[in-house]
């Protein structure tokens, strides 16, 4: 509802929220602003930066070169590459996520009342328990002397020995379970007021159960789904846990390679920089989805006018 | 009723939204209350009845005018600095407290010495009838009792003025005719101003003192009930309460000229001739008699008739073809019908004839 | 109707799976925290052994001792201020979804990214590492989880109650004591209920953060994964999980309070 406000009632409202702007601007916004500067620095002797340095791009460009030992710039790809695994990861990710939460959500909106929110607290209690330890309990499963692998193995031929821990897989594993309850929610919300009888009246009109599903049900979910791709794949993209539990030395991703500039490396401009890449690249996953939304909700639009 | 002026409201606006969005809820609205006076606003959905109710609460500001109370300008009081209770169309009993505890809650906030607020409150319930109840909880009490629990909640720090915004509106209708008649009683009894807000002619006719008819936005007309209904003076207020005929008609030679070519002789004194105006014709003051009846204003055709029990409802179409309601009392026995089809003559003495410029 | 239709094909037995895949692992887990055995390959026997050792571990109890202090300090001091802006972002004005923007903020950034950023912050202005600059950090993405509930439950309150308080003569301080907070109560447990367990569980920020003997429980628990696994991680672990339960079930009930049940 609108109201009208008074200058004193605006007043009273901004004292209200102050506390939460100064603790958000002090610990979110200008940390981040003073990152976006140390990534124009460079590295410091003892401490991670030189804060008397030269504002250069250096750390952005060691992102894709590197100094050869006679100074000369190389081209280096590896980081690059941990991006784009990063990427691809979160894509797989997401790809598993759909996969296994769809379905689920659509079974959920079946069911009655009563068991629909028990499965949705069900859904939800995991994400509310330590990722660390949910991590690290499938990094005792997927270990090299657990009964897992040994059954793996049992049924592979001899020659196709396997290891279930420290490669892309246990990632993609650890990974679509951290994140599959924000796949499963936003698409059971979506569905939740489904109408079946929709689904009863394209089966009357003679599709068949899975042209009635793709045609009917699977366009109703799709914003749902849409939603839940963003909230999976951000934090997939971002995740240090589980490719620092699960992954191996090889199969770095962007967040590891985050922690490492501010560990052992003790190179906090490159971190920085990394940093700022990974925020720009999930603002323009965001904008993407919203001018797409934008254009959905435009094209509705005129289809209603017609 | 006193004379003295409780509330005091002066060429009042108010908007909502800014930019292109601003909606005119209240445009220059002026009204004086009397001291223990029932006023009632009257008015369809959206006029901006309780808009002014909260401006007079204090709940939101004016844009441009004024509010007195008791002589007072209250326009920057906040509303714990103005003496005036409210009665919600919801209710709004506050559901933690009990019926004891709501009833005491504004005497604690005025700082009342302990046992004074004790005696009041219960007072209050007492007035309403509800001190059986008093250690219950809201939710434990049926719609008609949480009505008397927030008028008693209200009327325990005795304000000046009782603001009540369609209080009788979620009971069953035989629970709001047994209210209606107590919410009369109490305000004599306990002396105060009633501004009160309902959809409900009926009501307001029967409790008010007087009423205010209000259209978007705009007080159309003030007065005593018998004025609102015998002598509107717009069309809307005519409309709006009660059933009534309006014919377009010409003054003419100190009458009205009907588009049929009759002439109805009522008074125009106030009109200027030759202007056109509309005759407002309530259904029960007019008669039927004989078309060939020489006391027969005007004439038409039954078009269709009912019997109610105490009255017979005609709809009778005039020769110009509008429709025409008229209702007569069976109070002397049915009488004669006059059959469907057959024409008619009307007959309305000029003092039912109420002139209305176009 | 024809039920049978509700069902869409395989969505039954993937969503089983779906369970199984959920809670197998943290099932495993605290299985493998009642083995006698510490190579935990093999099933030796029941034993309560490892729960006893973590009593009895100096560093253990050190570390949940800092996660408690931290824990309670950041929810407290973010269901306050989540509180105040609950309340004072209850109406429209210009400006209040970018102020929400701001106050939800850590939800959407990595936190990775936050952490370290928070961790240059920190040692540049000289405030440096450990519990204080912790328990600090954790309040900033506490606030969300606190105001979130209390704002949901404001926003179902009937804001006639306010006005009637106004009303009937309590001033605005008055009106908030006596009705509002009292009315609100429920959402502020609930909210500050989860704003504990997010500071609880939290690693990545604390780890960034934590100095020389100022190790939280998952901090503590990530170093000894990295050494090698051991029983007492597994029985540590297990409790961790069972407290996050607890009190996120308890958050839930609490929430339930006062509303009327759904259809
Ligand atoms: N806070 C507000 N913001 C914007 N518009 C409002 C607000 N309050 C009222 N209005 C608008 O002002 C107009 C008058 O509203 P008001 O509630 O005063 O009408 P009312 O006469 O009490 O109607 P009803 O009989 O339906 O209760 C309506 O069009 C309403 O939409
Ligand atoms: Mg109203």
């Amino acid at each position: 509802m609108l109201e009208q406000h008074s200058s004193s009632q605006a007043t009273r409202n901004l004292l209200l929220v102050a506390p939460a702007i100064v603790v958000l601007v002090l610990l979110v916004v200008i940390p981040l602003g003073i990152m976006a500067y140390v990534s124009l620095l460079a590295r410091g002797e003892g401490s991670g930066v030189n804060w008397s340095s030269n504002i250069s791009g250096a750390a952005y460009l060691s992102f894709f070169v590197e100094e050869d030992f006679d100074g000369s710039l190389v081209p280096n790809y590896s980081y690059l590459l941990s991006f784009l695994r990063s990427i691809a990861q979160a894509i797989f990710t997401t790809a598993i996520c759909i996969l296994l939460g769809v379905p689920m959500a659509m079974w959920m909106a079946g069911l009655d009342t009563k068991w629909r929110s028990l499965m949705v607290l069900v859904v939800t209690i995991p994400f509310w328990t330590s990722l660390l330890i949910r991590n690290y309990a499938w990094l005792i499963i997927l270990r090299q002397d657990g009964w897992a692998q040994e059954f793996v193995n049992a049924i592979l031929p001899a020659e196709w020995k396997v290891s279930l821990l420290y490669n892309d897989f246990a990632v993609a594993v650890g990974l679509a379970y951290s994140f599959l309850p924000f796949m499963i929610l936003p698409v059971f919300s979506t569905l939740e007021k489904f109408d079946w009888r929709l689904l009863e009246a394209a089966y009357d009109l003679g599709a068949n159960k899975w042209r009635a599903i793709r045609n009917v049900v699977l366009p109703i979910s799709m914003p749902g789904i849409v939603a839940g791709s963003l909230l999976v794949f951000i934090p997939s993209l971002g995740s240090f846990i589980t490719p620092a539990l699960l992954g191996g030395g090889k199969t770095l991703m962007i967040g590891n390679l985050i922690y490492l500039q501010f560990t052992s490396s003790r190179n906090w401009p490159f971190g920085a920089a990394l940093s700022i890449i990974l925020l720009g690249l999930m603002f323009v996953c965001i904008a993407v989805l919203a001018l797409r939304q934008k254009r959905n909700a435009a094209v509705s639009g005129r289809k209603r006018a017609k | 009723m006193g004379t003295a002026l409780t509330v005091d409201v002066r060429g009042v606006s108010k908007s909502f939204g800014h930019g292109r969005n601003a909606v005119q809820v209240l445009n220059d609205v002026s009204v004086k209350i009397a001291e223990r006076e029932f006023f009632t606003l009257l008015g369809p959905s959206g006029c901006g009845k309780t808009t002014l109710l909260r401006l007079i609460a204090g709940f939101e500001d004016v844009d441009r005018g004024d509010i007195f109370i008791a002589g007072q300008r209250v326009n920057d009081q906040p509303p714990f600095r103005r003496n005036v209770n409210t009665v919600f169309q919801s209710y709004a009993l506050f559901p933690h407290l009990t019926v004891q505890q709501n009833a005491a809650f504004g005497l604690r906030m005025k700082d009342l010495p302990r046992e004074e607020i004790k005696r009041r409150a219960n007072e209050a319930l007492e007035m309403v009838r509800m001190s059986a109840l008093a250690n219950r909880r809201p939710s434990e009490l049926s719609g008609g009792q949480q009505q008397r629990v927030a008028l008693a909640r209200a009327l325990a720090p005795r304000p000046q003025v009782l603001l009540l915004d369609e209080p009788l509106s979620a009971l069953d209708l035989k629970l709001r005719k047994e209210m209606q008649i107590e919410l009369k009683q109490l305000q004599n009894q306990a002396g105060i101003t009633f501004i009160f807000v309902t959809h409900d002619q009926e009501e307001a006719l029967g409790l008010s003192d007087r009423i205010g008819v209000m259209n978007d936005g705009v007080i159309m007309q003030v007065g005593k009930p018998i004025d609102i209904y015998e002598r509107p003076t717009h069309r809307f207020v005519a409309n709006f309460i009660g059933d009534i005929n309006l014919l377009e008609a010409k003054v003419s030679n100190g009458k009205a000229l009907l588009k049929s070519g009759h002439l109805v002789e009522c008074d125009v004194s106030a009109h200027s001739p030759s202007s056109s105006v509309s005759l407002a014709i309530r259904p029960e003051r007019a008669r039927i008699v004989k078309e060939t009846d020489t006391e027969a204003n005007f004439a038409g055709i039954v078009d269709h008739f009912a019997y109610m029990g105490t009255a017979l409802v005609y709809q009778i179409r005039l020769l110009e073809g509008t429709k025409f309601l008229l209702r007569e009392t069976t109070a002397n026995g049915a009488g004669q019908f006059a059959q469907v089809g057959s024409r008619v003559g009307i007959k309305v003495a000029p003092e039912a004839i109420r002139v209305l410029r176009d | 109707m024809k039920p049978s239709l509700r069902r869409i094909p395989l969505s039954r037995e993937i969503s089983f799976a779906v369970i199984a895949y959920l809670y197998l692992p943290v099932i495993v887990l605290a299985a493998y925290s009642f083995n006698a055995n510490r190579t935990a390959t093999v099933w030796t026997e029941f034993s309560f052994n490892w729960y006893l050792r973590i009593l009895h571990n100096p560093s253990i109890q050190a570390a949940a001792l800092n996660s408690l202090i931290v824990a309670t300090a950041a929810t407290v001091a973010s269901t306050i201020i989540g509180l105040l802006a609950a309340v004072g972002t209850q109406k429209r004005f210009k400006g209040r979804s970018t102020l929400e923007g701001l106050i939800n903020s850590p939800l959407i950034l990595p936190e990775i990214v936050v952490a370290v950023a928070t961790l240059i912050l920190f040692v540049s202005v000289g405030i440096g590492v450990g519990l204080l600059s912790i328990t600090i950090a954790h309040i900033a993405f506490c606030i969300p989880f606190a105001y979130l509930p209390i704002k949901a439950r404001l926003a179902e309150m009937d804001k006639h109650y306010n006005e009637a308080a106004l009303d009937l003569y309590a001033n605005r301080f008055d009106a908030f004591r006596l009705i509002t907070l009292p009315l609100l109560w429920p959402g502020i447990l609930s909210g500050a209920t989860l704003a504990f367990v997010i500071s609880l569980d939290d690693f990545i920020t604390s780890f960034f953060l934590s100095g020389p003997g100022a190790t939280t429980l998952p901090v503590y628990i990530f170093s000894s994964i990295k050494a090698g696994i051991t029983p007492e991680v597994n029985a540590i672990s297990t409790v961790m999980v069972l407290v996050s339960i607890v009190l996120v079930a308890l958050s839930f009930a609490i929430n339930r309070i006062g509303k009327p049940i759904r259809r």
